[in-house]
């Protein structure tokens, strides 16, 4: 039986804490007094997940005939499935993605469905290679569909492919992928890492255009999402949630694969970064001890590939399926089961440690935009009802930050980071002064569709997931950060622990209440 | 009685655009208002004589004072009532002039010669032609177009004090051939052998191994540029070779004859030349030392070119020269350049019966000692020094007063030295960051060149000890009335050397100089310099040709071929192909070096027998895993600026299309070659056309102007090497990219924008050249 989480108060007895730092480690003994939050224990794995699948097909939830009795020989279908950035990171083979699409395929087969088509939910995320989505798929899938171009990745810039769906009543426009609109059945397969993912969103964003996406990725719906990790408390996911309805009405026809993994993160050469330290028996110092002080001797770069090729031992928790909604509602409760952690109380100070991983670096550089939107996006928006940090408090979270970029997937980061982020880092001014020119740039338009670009207008919603946080806090320092690139975010770095908490008292006062997010695994505050 | 004498007068006036010409006419329209000249100027290529009066007479500031004075209406209203310009040229029998300027020059009721070659370093057969026959060429025009027994005219003769040559001890002003000591040597064979000369080196400038040893020199500048650039260079250095031939021819015989070198020489055998062919025109010459800034007249300080002790002075302060060679308690002949206007125009108003010769010189009656001017100038550089690149004061060496045998091993080790660094360095493949110290070795190396020119040049005038009488001077200043002295100055014992070199000299040497005098402003100067010009590049209509690789990516035909050809094939087969080809690298890298086009055709074949669809098909993991990711993000952002701002963009590029077609959209038009396929869609290996490398680029770059509606002038092209020069000079502006040493230099010489653009960081250095792992 899993263990809980819970929240431990640092004292005379408590052994240092592991933070993240990129490819690297750090060990930081935090003041007496201050709170750790830990994650709870992996639950149990569902055993066999192809009869789960099978079961799920069979019994969909809401609104809801199983899968088989809507597959025809004369239909056209299409399954979408989510992309390169989920999960955290990769998960070892199978895929779970590639189980769930083998038996949807399977089933239309004996349906004596010929039209079939499978396409990768980009949005504007970066194409897939060949090796990730043989990955994702599985080799089977994938040899089967993508020499008959079956397999495809959604383009939101083609937009004689797109077609427009309709308007919420709030004026917001559903432009999507027009070969998933216009099939008879669309199968969306997810991953639900974390509790933003899934649902409306799904299709939704997913399989959108740029014109449709910034009807919610920008700063007042960010400002507004409070958090976004909270659906319900997450105005980027009404206004997702009111285009889904405009897409049911239209007569869209989905059927919602949603699947929920514990967080059964790192192989057994890393399983020190699961345990809680005071736990950690002669083995785990060892190999924490052995793989630092490698890593230490290591090249960033080299440090890097190391990492990107961690494969995650994740385990399924949960294969619902069915209509959106209902499907979605159970999934939130399995993705709170296994994450969510109740605090009693706000810090003053939160501290994190960021890892080397992102859902928008996967096989690439975590660069400093990507830093920012990591720590003051996702991690500290890992909340239900109040930041783990009052407002005006200080967030200190540990990373190199180094001024490093992957010119191939983030061309426009970095010009992002060279001409706007010199300017200023207002997401309102950003916002209103430079997205236009970057999203309609033909250079960006091109890397995006011919090669494995990220869109020219992705860094700035990476700014505008931090706007949340920027407007709540009274400062951020990056601990171990490249003081010049830090300097550029709008930050300070610190060298130490001890510095940073220094400046940090200068913000909120002399004697502050400290709150420790630890991760890995990943976790989510319940704050009251 | 100087104004009177000269009333009503006419002086007809040769080198006016000179240094001491300047200063004669501004005295004579300042201080003689009844006196008219008659100016003979060398019409220019695409200037009229008027012209160039305008330009390099008028505009001087050597006229402001007049300017102020008068008012520029007034100005210009004297100027055009009593100064007539004679077309025409020294250099030519008869001046060239036409039957205006005959008849100016015959109503002329004095000429002053002093146009001459006053550089010491004169090609011998130049010097021979301007200062040997140049005095008896105009003496003989006066003579002819003057043509009247009653009133034969004066002439006054600008020649110099060093005539007397290397000799110590006194020397007198007396003629030439009245002095003991004196060669007696036949001109007419001077100038024979001299004419001889210029034709046996131009000879032997064109034999096979002087060529083939300049070619290697133009190579190693300009490495493979092609053919039209090194021919244009080979032809430049062998300019210089025949006139450094010709300079040195110069010395020697003047050496052997015991002048200094062949300006003192030639003016000497000018003036016994001249001597002799007078005929009954009274005659005057005057001999000036070493001409320097005025004492007083325009106003204190004025001098105009850069002179003689200037640079010397000026190499010293910057710490270039820590020593000159000289002997302390010797006499430095300086004399400012109003005082020998003044003994000019006073010998002018006192025709003598004959002959008479005035030494315009201070060294017997004011003489100022090398250990004085020494310790002036190292006063007046300890409180003013100049500053360096980094804006740190420069420290003033201390003087040994050496031998010039001394010094000039010393130079001849350090420049020896540097010239070995440089070359070393420039075989080394080194870009950006490496190079930052090549350019202070480049400085450096400048810097030794001209100090050891110095030495070699003016060394045998710092240890002359010859003194310089001045008795006809004194008598001829004493016939000055009070208040004319007032005005023409021309006594040397009007100088107190110290105030003159500390407050008049040297502030004026060191502003012409334009050398540092202030530590640098924060802001750094060079960045603002290079940012005037980015934003200079960044507007207006504007064509933007770029080269590729190396300039917009770290690419070349050999990884990228690489990267394709182990695409599609399995593991241990990528490394057997990217291995072969590294281990083949020195070997393609020394044709490259050697001609571009040989290499790329030679390598091009590899490709033959490939099907060009597959290559398309890996386009997309092309451009991820290999175009990008070796690409310099400010190359792209520059090229995508120049779009914005509304440019045309054009990539010129020698890679093959599909190995460039992603990159395509990056620019208005891409120009790369195209491989032609066979009937099964199989590449052949070959490319037919002429390559768009070397000359055919800077071709390329015109067509495109014109055809794209820009003048060459509009365009900017952007390269990395110097086989793109062609290119570079071609277009109206040029940006080096990560130059390689040779263009570095060449850049840095012609003023040209350079940029150090790198990849994005995060990458590590070493990156096999292997396809089909995304």
């Amino acid at each position: 039986m899993p263990r809980p989480g819970f929240v431990l108060e640092v004292d005379r007895a408590t052994p240092p804490t592991l933070f993240w730092h990129g490819e690297s480690f750090r060990l930081e003994r935090l003041p007496r007094g201050s709170r750790i939050l830990y994650p709870p224990e992996p639950l149990n794995p569902i055993n066999d997940v192809r009869a789960a699948i099978e079961k799920a097909l069979d019994n969909p939830v809401g609104d809801a005939q199983p899968l088989s009795s809507l597959l025809n020989a004369n239909m056209k279908l299409t399954i979408a499935f989510d992309d390169v950035s989920l999960p955290l990171p990769q998960m070892a083979s199978p895929d779970i993605r590639s189980l769930v699409i083998e038996a949807v395929l399977e089933r239309a087969a004996e349906a004596g469905v010929t039209d079939v088509a499978l396409i990768a939910a980009l949005a504007l995320h970066r194409r897939m290679t060949e090796g990730e989505l043989r990955h994702a798929l599985g080799n089977r899938v994938y040899n089967a569909l993508a020499p008959r171009g079956q397999l495809t990745q959604h383009d939101a810039e083609d937009k004689p492919n797109m077609t427009v769906v309709g308007e919420t009543d709030r004026g917001e426009l559903v432009e999507l992928n027009r070969r998933a609109v216009e099939s008879d059945l669309l199968v969306y397969v997810n991953i639900n890492l974390v509790s933003m993912d899934g649902g409306h969103k799904s299709v939704a964003t997913g399989l959108a255009s740029y014109d449709s996406i910034k009807f919610h990725h920008n700063v007042d719906t960010m400002v507004h999402s409070r958090s976004f990790m909270d659906r319900h408390n997450s105005e980027l996911h009404s206004s997702n949630w009111r285009m889904g309805h405009v897409i049911k009405e239209a007569g869209v026809k989905i059927f919602q694969i949603e699947t929920t993994l514990n967080t059964a993160t790192f192989p057994e050469n890393f399983r020190f970064l699961a345990k809680r330290e005071w736990e950690w028996n002669l083995r785990d110092r060892g190999s924490f001890i052995a793989s630092s002080e490698a890593l230490k001797r290591t090249p960033p770069h080299l440090a890097r590939q190391i990492f990107q090729s961690v494969r995650s031992p994740y385990g399924v928790t949960g294969i619902t399926a069915g209509e959106v909604e209902a499907v979605h509602e159970i999934t939130l409760e399995r993705v709170y089961q296994q994450q969510l952690v109740r605090v009693d109380g706000q810090s003053d100070i939160l501290t994190l440690g960021l890892p080397f991983i992102g859902p928008y670096n996967v096989n690439s550089i975590m660069n400093p935009i990507l830093v920012y939107c990591l720590g003051l996006g996702y991690f500290f928006n890992m909340y239900r009802n109040k930041p783990l940090v009052r407002k005006g408090g200080v967030l200190i979270m540990s990373h190199p930050n180094r001024p490093e970029f992957d010119p191939a997937f983030h061309p426009s980061y970095v010009d992002f980071f060279d001409q706007v982020l010199s300017e200023t880092t207002d997401p309102l001014v950003i916002e209103s002064k430079y997205e236009e020119s970057f999203a309609r740039d033909p250079w960006y338009i091109h890397l995006y569709r011919t090669g494995n670009a990220y869109h020219g207008v992705h860094p700035f919603y990476m700014w505008y997931w931090g706007a949340h946080a920027l407007d709540h806090l009274g400062g951020v320092i990056i601990l171990g950060g490249d003081p010049k690139t830090t300097r550029r975010l709008g930050f300070q770095s610190a060298s130490t622990m001890a510095d940073a908490l220094e400046m940090a008292r200068t913000i909120v006062g002399s004697d502050p209440s400290i709150m420790h997010l630890h991760s890995p695994p990943l976790v989510m505050a319940d704050v009251y | 009685m100087l104004e009177s004498a000269l009333s009503g007068k006419t002086i007809f006036v040769t080198g006016a655009t000179g240094f001491l010409g300047t200063a004669l006419v501004e005295t004579v329209l300042r201080t003689l208002p009844e006196t008219n000249l008659v100016l003979l100027i060398r019409p220019g290529r695409a200037i009229t004589a008027e012209g160039r009066a305008e330009k390099d007479l008028f505009r001087n500031n050597c006229f402001d004072r007049l300017r102020d004075q008068w008012g520029s209406q007034r100005f210009r209203d004297e100027v055009a009532n009593r100064v007539k310009i004679a077309k025409g040229d020294v250099g030519t029998d008869g001046l060239g002039l036409d039957e205006e300027g005959q008849r100016l020059l015959a109503n002329s009721d004095v000429v002053v010669h002093s146009a001459a070659t006053v550089s010491f370093d004169a090609m011998f057969d130049q010097a021979i032609e301007i200062n040997l026959l140049g005095p008896t060429r105009v003496m003989h025009a006066y003579q002819q177009a003057r043509a009247n027994p009653e009133d034969p005219g004066h002439f006054v003769s600008v020649s110099t004090a060093y005539v007397a040559g290397s000799r110590k001890g006194d020397a007198p002003e007396l003629s030439l051939t009245e002095q003991p000591h004196y060669p007696d040597i036949p001109w007419q064979q001077e100038v024979n052998a001299a004419r001889a000369q210029r034709t046996s080196t131009e000879a032997s400038s064109r034999e096979p191994d002087t060529l083939a040893e300049l070619r290697s020199t133009a190579l190693a500048e300009l490495g493979a540029a092609g053919v039209a650039l090194l021919s244009e260079k080979i032809e430049r250095l062998r300019a210089e070779w025949v006139k450094d031939e010709m300079v040195a021819k110069g010395r020697a015989r003047a050496q052997s004859l015991g002048w200094p070198d062949a300006y003192a020489m030639t003016k000497a055998l000018g003036e016994r030349l001249l001597e002799s062919e007078r005929g009954n025109v009274p005659l005057s010459i005057v001999r000036p030392s070493i001409i320097e800034s005025a004492l007083r007249d325009p106003y204190p300080g004025w001098i105009r070119g850069f002179r003689m002790a200037e640079p010397i002075i000026i190499s010293f302060a910057r710490g270039l020269l820590k020593d000159f060679p000289g002997v302390p308690e010797g006499v430095v002949d300086v004399i400012p350049v109003d005082l020998v206007v003044g003994a000019i125009l006073t010998a002018a108003a006192h025709p003598p019966e004959s002959v008479k010769h005035y030494h315009s010189a201070s060294g017997s009656v004011n003489p100022l000692k090398y250990r004085q001017l020494v310790g002036f100038i190292r006063r007046y550089f300890s409180e003013n020094p100049l500053y360096d690149e980094i804006g740190q004061a420069i420290a003033i060496p201390e003087w040994t007063y050496p031998a010039r045998g001394q010094v000039e091993s010393t130079l001849r080790r350090s420049k020896r030295l540097v010239d070995t660094s440089t070359k070393i360095i420039s075989k080394l493949p080194l870009r950006s960051n490496f190079v930052e110290y090549q350019d202070q070795l480049a400085e450096t190396q400048q810097g030794l060149e001209r100090a050891s020119s110095y030495v070699e040049l003016y060394g045998a005038y710092a240890e002359c000890e010859a003194i310089y009488l001045a008795d006809n001077l004194l008598e001829l200043a004493s016939q000055l009335e009070d208040e004319e002295r007032a005005t023409i100055a021309m006594d040397p014992r009007l100088i107190d050397w110290e105030s003159f070199v500390l407050t008049t000299h040297l502030p004026s040497v060191v502003e012409h100089a334009r050398a540092r005098t202030r530590p640098k402003s924060s802001a750094p100067k060079r960045t603002s310099r290079e940012d005037r010009l980015r934003a200079s590049l960044l507007s207006g209509h504007r064509m933007a040709a770029f080269d590729l690789e190396n300039t917009i990516l770290a690419a070349n035909v050999v990884d990228s071929f690489s990267w394709l050809a182990t695409a599609s094939v399995e593991g241990g087969q990528k490394l057997a192909i990217a291995a072969s080809l590294l281990a083949e690298a020195p070997q393609l890298l020394a044709l490259d070096n050697h001609d571009r086009s040989d290499f790329l055709r030679y390598f091009y074949r590899r490709y033959r027998g490939a099907e060009l669809e597959e290559l398309e098909r890996k386009a997309p993991e092309f451009l991820t895993g290999y175009l990008l990711r070796k690409s310099f993000p400010l190359g792209l952002a520059r090229v995508r600026a120049h779009r914005r701002a509304g440019h045309f963009t054009v990539c010129i590029t020698g890679a093959l299309s599909f190995a460039v077609a992603p990159m395509a959209p990056l620019f208005d038009q891409m120009i790369s070659l195209e491989m032609t396929t066979d009937d099964n869609g199989r590449l052949t290996g070959e490319v037919p056309g002429a390559l768009p490398i070397g000359e055919a680029r800077g071709d390329l770059l015109r067509k495109l102007a014109k055809s794209n509606g820009f003048e060459i002038e509009e365009t900017i092209a952007y390269a990395d090497s110097t086989s793109d020069l062609p290119m570079l000079e071609a277009a109206g502006a040029a940006v080096a990219v990560n130059p390689d040493t040779k263009l570095r230099q060449l850049a840095r010489r012609r003023g040209w924008l350079i940029e150090e653009w790198s990849r994005a960081k995060g990458y590590g250095n070493i990156f096999l050249p292997i396809g089909g792992q995304l």
